[in-house]
């Protein structure tokens, strides 16, 4: 019924739906990635505190029956990872992209060790909003059931833009990632600067896991993640380290891994996989054609470790 | 910055007995100095003769190992650069500390202490307009730092002080970067205010004309310890020159022979090329120079030399125009550079001309390693044969190195400069471009590097020298070019030159 008054239409309706819940762990992982090379640090980790951030969510909903309270460890979890992270590369001749590297398989590890008494149980989900409340076609309905997470994710877009270009904070953060010497010569520690601004990043993408294993797909196990920790980091870049751009950036993401399931739902099953790859596909593209050889990008933090 | 303070003169700084040692070795000994009250003091010595370290134990950055610093009339003691702000002591470093990718209404906001937590920036960018206003040089303050000029950047540094309430600035080095005419305007600005009482200035500089022209009193360093103190109207060059090198007498350089100048070796012609972001840089740079000759490029540094010297080592790839030398097209590969016999010795060696890790004999080898009598079996190395010449380069060029298989990273700068030297003048030299030759050696050392270079030129090489110094393209070229705007905008024979017309020129105003 809902498919005879819809037609084709199903499907951009379909990809929006799913690029609104596949964007959201972009999303936040971006937006927390954002904030920390605005500092000066990358933080390749986020994959791995994105996957224990989905685990301690759902092990934390499942105990306490509240999914909300899952939400908020998976966040802490992600602020403790990025505070590990923080640390150690604080420390004299600590590489933060090694470092990243190693981070984001111990978070993978740990995650699969603590989490194998997760995958049997059922834990509370996150529920959703019924933007979808004034009409009656059932597909339109589920499409417009939105994640609060999400419209969170969205507010916090803006709001993070504010904070960077408005604040003392966000001054400060920006110019301990433009130049440490020029932020310790007016007296602000750079190091604790760095820590902190990691520790946001990191909570911001431990609430992103918790998004995965709470809401969509909503369930714990080992295949949860498929690199968009990853994929967030490189959004970023693609983004260039502007947080209103990571919600668009996010958003198309989000889109492109959504077709193949959207095509699926109007029963074109041919090469379901291959558009499963199309945000892979986007990511190669999108980098390649945004990069250049000779030119260095004037938006991208002058101190960033990548960068010298 | 209370209204009370606002009104009050600077302090007088006294600093008594400082010594500093590190890892033993002493750089500061029993070093004392006076700044008056709405005075411009000047500290003069060589490198290494501890001004900088004595600074820099008085904003906080070093502890000294004995000694007070005394502020107004008590000891104060400075543990971080924030405690001497809180004492009203600021200072401009060498190396700007701006945020180049900032505007300059967010560099001067970051600098002060109590911030809002939400920063109105159309108010804030109001009361800085209004700031400046009673200032004596203006920024816009929405301009972003990366577009100003280096004359505009080390005002913006200095109002930056004045913002944060400074009463007494600290200069390092201050006008290595301007043009004569910048220079004059900054200082004499500067020592207006002070003589109105406003503020004080110490000023750590080697160019005795500032010191003759601006400053009220003289401090003079040496390997560490003061050599004397005294009022400016007291010294002359001369004097002034003894007690900072104390009785060696500066070696003179090579004297130039008249030789008649021969063919063009090094020929450019209209090359344009980017800088990193991708901004035009050079903008239809012509040139040539001859055999036998010194062309020195002068310019405010930021006007396209650094790229110039990059294109000519290969380093970055032109848009378009041509280079040639002695009439073939010139690629910069490795075999034309041997077959065409360029040399180049680029600023700051150690970074652009060397692997710092690898030893001396490698570094200096690096030209011709490849070659016979260097090679066996074609592929092989005979690392004796690299010690070996190090060795006749350490004795010929005075190299100072604990051995010829030392790490170069380890030697100090001077030394360096004469490695690469020695490496880039063996041999036949068609032509040599030689970038800021002598940026920070000691007196000795700079005269020796400039005999070398005088001697490749009446031996018939080409030189292209490019210097941020003044002193040093008048002291060296047979012709002097200015670069301003990534464009060749003026040329002059060295004896016909005028300093005033040629800084006019730099300034991009003739």
């Amino acid at each position: 019924m809902a498919d005879a008054t819809l037609g084709l239409w199903g499907i951009p309706l379909a990809i929006m739906a799913g690029a609104i819940r596949v964007s959201t762990p972009f999303l936040f992982v971006s937006l927390g990635e954002c904030l920390t090379e605005r500092s000066g640090r990358v933080n390749l980790g986020l994959e791995g505190t994105l996957v224990m951030g989905a685990m301690s969510g759902y092990g934390i909903s499942y105990l306490s029956g509240s999914p909300w309270l899952g939400v908020f460890a998976a966040g802490a979890i992600g602020a403790l990872l990025g505070a590990l992270h923080g640390v150690l590369c604080s420390k004299p001749r600590v590489n933060d992209i090694a470092l990243g590297i190693a981070l984001m398989l111990l978070g993978v590890g740990l995650a699969f060790f603590l989490g194998k008494p997760l995958i049997q149980p059922t834990a509370p989900r996150l529920g959703a909003v019924p933007f979808g409340f004034f009409t009656d076609n059932a597909q339109l309905r589920s499409a417009l059931d939105v994640n609060l997470l999400f419209v969170v994710g969205v507010l916090l877009a803006p709001a993070l833009h504010h904070a960077l270009w408005r604040t003392r904070w966000g001054l400060i953060i920006r110019t301990v990632g433009e130049s440490a010497d020029a932020a310790r010569a007016v007296g602000y520690d750079v190091d604790r600067v760095r820590l902190l601004a990691t520790m946001a990043g990191g909570f911001l993408a431990g609430i992103g896991g918790s998004f995965l294993s709470l809401y969509y797909p909503g369930s714990w196990n080992e295949g949860l993640s498929s690199g968009q920790g990853l994929m967030a980091v490189a959004l970023v870049i693609f983004a260039r380290w502007s947080p209103k751009r990571c919600l668009y950036a996010s958003l198309l993401f989000g889109g492109a891994g959504a077709i193949g399931p959207a095509l699926q739902s109007v029963g074109i099953t041919g090469g379901y996989y291959l558009w499963n790859a199309a945000p892979y596909v986007l990511t190669l593209a999108i980098l390649t054609l945004s990069s250049s050889a000779t030119k260095a990008s004037a938006d991208m933090p002058a101190a960033l470790a990548v960068a010298r | 910055m209370s209204e009370k303070e606002e009104t009050t003169g600077p302090p007088r700084l006294e600093a008594f007995g400082m010594t500093k040692s590190f890892d033993g070795v002493t750089v500061l000994d029993q070093v004392s100095l006076v700044l008056e009250p709405g005075s411009v003091h000047a500290l003069l010595g060589e490198n290494g003769a501890g001004k900088s370290t004595l600074v820099k134990c008085i904003m906080g950055f070093y502890q000294a190992d004995t000694g007070d610093i005394m502020v107004g009339q008590q000891v104060r003691s400075i543990k971080s650069p924030r405690d001497a702000q809180a004492l009203g002591i600021g200072m401009v470093y060498q190396h700007f500390t701006l945020v180049e990718n900032m505007t300059v209404a967010e560099n001067l906001l970051i600098a002060r202490r109590e911030l809002p937590f939400v920063i109105d920036w159309n108010e804030e960018t109001k009361a800085l307009s209004a700031f400046m206003d009673k200032m004596p040089f203006k920024i816009e303050p929405t301009a972003v730092v990366r577009n100003l000029s280096a004359g505009q950047k080390q005002k913006l540094e200095i109002l930056k002080q004045l913002y944060l309430g400074s009463k007494i600035i600290i200069l390092d080095e201050p006008t290595s970067v301007l043009t004569p005419d910048e220079a004059d305007e900054v200082l004499g600005l500067m020592k207006a205010m002070a003589q109105r009482g406003e503020i004080s200035v110490l000023m750590i500089t080697h160019k005795f004309r500032e010191v003759l022209a601006f400053t009220d009193h003289v401090t003079v360093l040496r390997r560490g310890k003061g050599v004397g103190s005294a009022p400016v109207t007291e010294l002359t060059p001369e004097k002034m020159a003894e007690m900072m090198v104390g009785a060696e007498p500066p070696s003179q350089a090579s004297a130039r022979s008249d030789r008649e100048t021969g063919a063009a070796a090094l020929e450019i012609d209209r090359v344009e090329a980017d800088d990193d972001l991708g901004l035009p840089v050079l903008e239809g740079v012509t040139l040539s120079v001859h055999e036998g000759e010194i062309v020195g490029i002068a310019g405010v540094s930021g006007n396209g030399q650094e790229e110039l010297v990059e294109v000519l080592a290969g380093q970055r790839p032109t848009r378009s125009g041509s280079v040639k030398v002695s009439g073939k097209k010139y690629l910069s590969t490795r075999t034309q550079l041997r077959e065409l016999r360029v040399r180049l010795l680029p600023e700051m060696p150690l970074r652009n001309a060397c692997v710092p890790g690898m030893p001396l004999s490698h570094n200096i080898a690096f030209r011709d390693y490849d070659r016979p009598p260097f090679t066996f079996a074609k592929f092989g190395l005979k690392l004796k044969a690299f010690r070996e010449r190090a060795e006749r380069a350490i004795a010929s060029f005075r190299i100072r190195t604990s051995s010829a298989v030392a790490p170069i990273g380890t030697l100090s700068g001077g030394n360096v400069q004469r490695a690469v030297l020695a490496r880039e003048l063996s041999g036949d030299v068609a032509v040599l471009v030689a970038a800021n030759p002598c940026f920070g050696l000691d007196f000795g050392a700079v005269a020796e590097i400039r005999s070398r270079i005088v001697d490749a030129r009446n031996a018939g090489a080409a030189v292209l020298l490019i210097s941020a110094d003044l002193d040093e393209i008048f002291a060296l070229s047979d012709r002097i070019l200015v670069m301003s705007g990534g464009k060749v905008v003026h040329e002059t024979p060295a004896k016909d030159a005028d300093l005033r017309e040629i800084g006019r020129h730099m300034a991009g105003h003739a």
